[in-house]
């Protein structure tokens, strides 16, 4: 395709003018064709799918959810060209899974579609990135590795975003977390006050990897050893 | 020199604390040199603004126009502390920025003052959790709180005068006014860990918010 997507004006395209969804009911209702689609596609990969407030849902296994979004990414009759949210949902019953979502968007066909994979509890929390495929994942995994412990395996700077990198309580979202922290308030404040408030930058935030070609050798030596900025 | 008692209206017996003498060609006057410098301090001091949450969106009402913080010689926010006098911290501080606001106030040269604007930047607020610091006077020093949530402009600026009385009654040859705070420098508080703790208690029902696991 030469263009990413066709624009539909309202009443003109194949598709319907858009109209605000009343009387949704809280479960059940029509499913997204995309699921239909994916079932197909990949038989034995979904579990279960779900519709639930008129937004479906497809349970995947994880194994497959990496080609599942490629796919759904790639294939030009679901054409899910936007990523709204990666996120984890723990539930207060610990006998159930951890789930990781993906929420897709396709702006051509006005679809939404949302991905899950669960996590037995006890297992090893990693799924894989979808970097690759969607850039703008980057941030998205980070803050859901920072909240939830969660690794996603191909991911290329996979760190924490909203706490500081040297932080050492947890994982604030999980349930086994309490609210104010492991730590005593003192403490908090010590490990917080130790931070150098420079050095969680990485090269690549600080633009200089743009540039990095231009700079003086031994500056080039110094920043490809990793040393980070600051004093 | 224009100085007439009108002009220290709200700061004391300021008829008392001024003497002129109006004869014509020579006018003169005498005060006390704290007076003097303290006046020119309280009605000249720019503020450092910090606003990190919605008690900066009062702090700006306060700034603009209507409540025009011009009037207490306060029209010039310094964006760098270098050049500031009244750090104006307004709006919950989370553990990640202790010790930017830190480095914020030690950068700040004498004299400099704090005004803690709100509940969450004076206590932590409603924000009784894991990354919300209980209050920035475990982290620098504080002259003056502010309640409310947020405060309204009236609030601040009662604040604002409050510290400007302070500041009227400050006697700068007293020993020790002007000392920086020494923070520990393997723990880098400046004050006792166990009056932290203290200073951060759970209050109200937010200990029965703690979740964990069973």
């Amino acid at each position: 395709m030469s263009h990413p997507f066709t624009i539909v004006h309202p009443g003109t395209g194949s598709d319907a003018t858009p109209v605000t969804p009343r009387n949704v009911p809280v479960h059940g209702g029509p499913v997204s064709v995309s699921a239909a689609a994916v079932e197909a596609r990949f038989p034995g990969a979904v579990s279960r799918v779900v519709v639930a407030r008129g937004e479906t849902t497809v349970i995947v296994s994880a194994a497959k959810v990496h080609e599942i979004i490629q796919w759904l990414h790639d294939e030009p009759a679901q054409s899910y060209e936007y990523l709204s949210d990666v996120t984890a949902v723990e539930f207060r019953d610990l006998s159930q899974p951890l789930e990781v979502v993906w929420h897709l968007r396709s702006l051509r066909f006005r679809r939404f579609i949302r991905v899950k994979v669960q996590i037995v509890k006890g297992q090893k929390l990693e799924v894989p990135s979808v970097w690759d495929i969607y850039k703008g994942a980057d941030w998205l995994e980070r803050e859901c590795y920072d909240m939830f412990g969660i690794k996603f395996a191909g991911h290329p700077d996979l760190r924490r975003i909203l706490l500081w990198e040297q932080y050492k309580e947890g994982f604030p979202l999980r349930k086994d977390f309490p609210l104010r922290g492991r730590f005593s308030r003192s403490e908090q404040l010590k490990n917080a006050l130790s931070a150098n408030p420079e050095s969680r930058y990485s090269m690549e935030e600080l633009s200089i990897a743009d540039a990095f070609e231009d700079l003086p050798a031994d500056m080039r030596k110094r920043l490809s050893g990793g040393e980070k900025t600051g004093e | 020199m224009g100085l007439n008692g009108a002009e220290f209206a709200g700061h004391g017996p300021a008829t008392e604390m001024v003497h002129m003498d109006a004869r014509p060609g020579e006018s003169w006057v005498t005060t006390k040199l704290d007076f003097l410098v303290n006046w020119g301090r309280a009605n000249s001091l720019w503020p450092m603004p910090f606003g990190t949450a919605c008690c900066a969106i009062e702090f700006m009402a306060s700034a603009a126009s209507k409540y025009d913080l011009a009037r207490f010689g306060m029209e010039r926010m310094a964006f760098s502390p270098r050049q500031s006098d009244v750090l104006i911290c307004a709006g919950r501080v989370p553990f990640k920025l202790a010790p930017i606001i830190r480095r914020i106030w030690q950068q700040m040269p004498q004299p400099k003052w704090c005004i803690s604007m709100g509940a969450c930047a004076s206590t932590g607020g409603m924000f009784d959790n894991y990354a919300v610091v209980q209050g920035i006077d475990t982290i620098i020093p504080v002259d003056v709180y502010v309640p409310g949530c947020p405060p309204r402009p009236e609030g601040l600026i009662y604040g604002i005068m409050m510290l400007q009385k302070k500041i009227m009654n400050e006697r700068n040859a007293q020993a020790g006014i002007r000392d920086e705070m020494s923070p520990d420098p393997i723990s880098k508080l400046y004050i006792p860990a166990s009056r932290i703790d203290e200073l951060s208690e759970p209050f109200g029902n937010s200990v029965h918010q703690t979740r964990s696991a069973p």
